[in-house]
């Protein structure tokens, strides 16, 4: 049955929870005059065949869930709607796997990786690499379930654990050389061909993410990084991305990963610039051209 | 508009203050249970717990 889309000329803002970030976005999107409906993913129920059921000017997409997100850029695409950031884009930043093959293709610098496909070819990977290692999970963020493996016992006792889990995503091994890193990361965030931003990320742990208690602290953008940075981001798709790198003892840039919807409440607090209000920028010149 | 500046939590029942800016999917933390709270209703304020975090949400 062949059925006609409700207009909405407003943006819509697809989300998940009302964030900080969400809230800055928002007030932004009413200071830059941007007519925006705000849509719960929860409610989105779009027919695949067909017009969708709200024609909106475009699509923000600031769902939390990768699967969720994912999906639901596809099929408002398949609609016919502009999605930022667009479904190929989400695909590769939210599994490192495919992140860290475009990162390879692309000849950017990133950490020395390989993947088994079973859990019997984890350890002989792991051992591949040599100790300490780290294992992550391909598709997961905020630092959860990261594994420092630091030695055969360990990295035996991991895998029968994943093993146990009896879940397929677990019984692929993503398995990184640990870079002993200098009690900090660096986030860069690019917007388009630019990278607006930047901080390091300090902690004492070797996990330097803000949502294991990370600490932001200012950083100066040097022209090294804002080379590196769009370089990664255009390697994975470009739009509106966070990039993490590492640095090694030598002082070499290293990306590990690259974020599709991303969170900036701890960059906010030391960066000078209004990162919603670049964003807001940023979505409204993609809508003109 | 919101008519009411605060309601219970689910899970304790304590008074859990609104702010002015609250919008539906907004989380707060109870300030009793420490809970956290999704605002499910603005007219009048009230509160769900928040669905669990799931294992591929993030950035």
């Amino acid at each position: 049955m062949s059925r006609s889309a409700g207009q909405d000329g407003r943006l819509a803002v697809l989300t998940t929870r009302t964030r900080l970030e969400e809230r800055l976005i928002f007030a932004a999107l009413e200071r830059h005059g941007v007519p925006y409906v705000q849509v719960d993913d929860r409610t989105v129920v779009e027919p695949l065949r067909g017009a969708p059921r709200i024609r909106h000017r475009a699509v923000l997409n600031r769902i939390m869930s990768h699967t969720r997100s994912r999906y639901a850029a596809a099929i408002l695409e398949a609609a016919g709607h502009r999605v930022l950031n667009p479904a190929h884009v989400i695909e590769t930043c939210g599994d490192k796997i495919l992140t860290s093959l475009a990162l390879v293709r692309a000849g950017i610098p990133t950490p020395e990786t390989v993947v088994a496909l079973t859990p019997d070819a984890a350890v002989d990977a792991i051992e591949e690499l040599g100790y300490p290692a780290v294992l992550k999970p391909a598709v997961g963020s905020w630092g959860r379930l990261l594994s420092k493996v630091n030695d055969r016992d360990a990295a035996e006792t991991l895998v029968e654990h994943k093993q146990s889990l009896r879940n397929p995503s677990h019984t692929v091994f993503y398995v990184q050389e640990f870079v002993d890193k200098p009690g900090r990361d660096i986030r860069l965030i690019v917007l388009g061909d630019e990278v607006v931003a930047g901080v390091y990320r300090r902690s004492d742990h070797w996990i330097t993410n803000t949502a294991r208690g990370a600490t932001t602290e200012r950083l100066e953008l040097t022209p090294d990084l804002v080379k590196l940075g769009a370089r990664a981001a255009a390697a994975v798709g470009g739009g509106m991305l966070a990039v993490d790198l590492v640095e090694r003892a030598s002082g070499e840039l290293l990306v590990t990963e690259i974020n599709h919807t991303m969170e900036f409440h701890g960059l906010a607090e030391v960066v000078d610039v209004d990162l919603a209000d670049l964003i807001v920028a940023h979505v409204r010149e993609v809508l003109r051209s | 508009m919101t008519t009411t500046v605060s309601s219970t939590c689910p899970d304790c029942t304590e008074v859990v203050p609104a702010a002015s800016d609250l919008r539906v999917t907004s989380i707060v933390v109870c300030p009793a249970c420490q809970a956290e709270l999704e605002v499910v209703d603005l007219d009048p304020v009230e509160y769900a717990l928040a669905p669990e975090i799931e294992e591929d949400f993030g950035e």
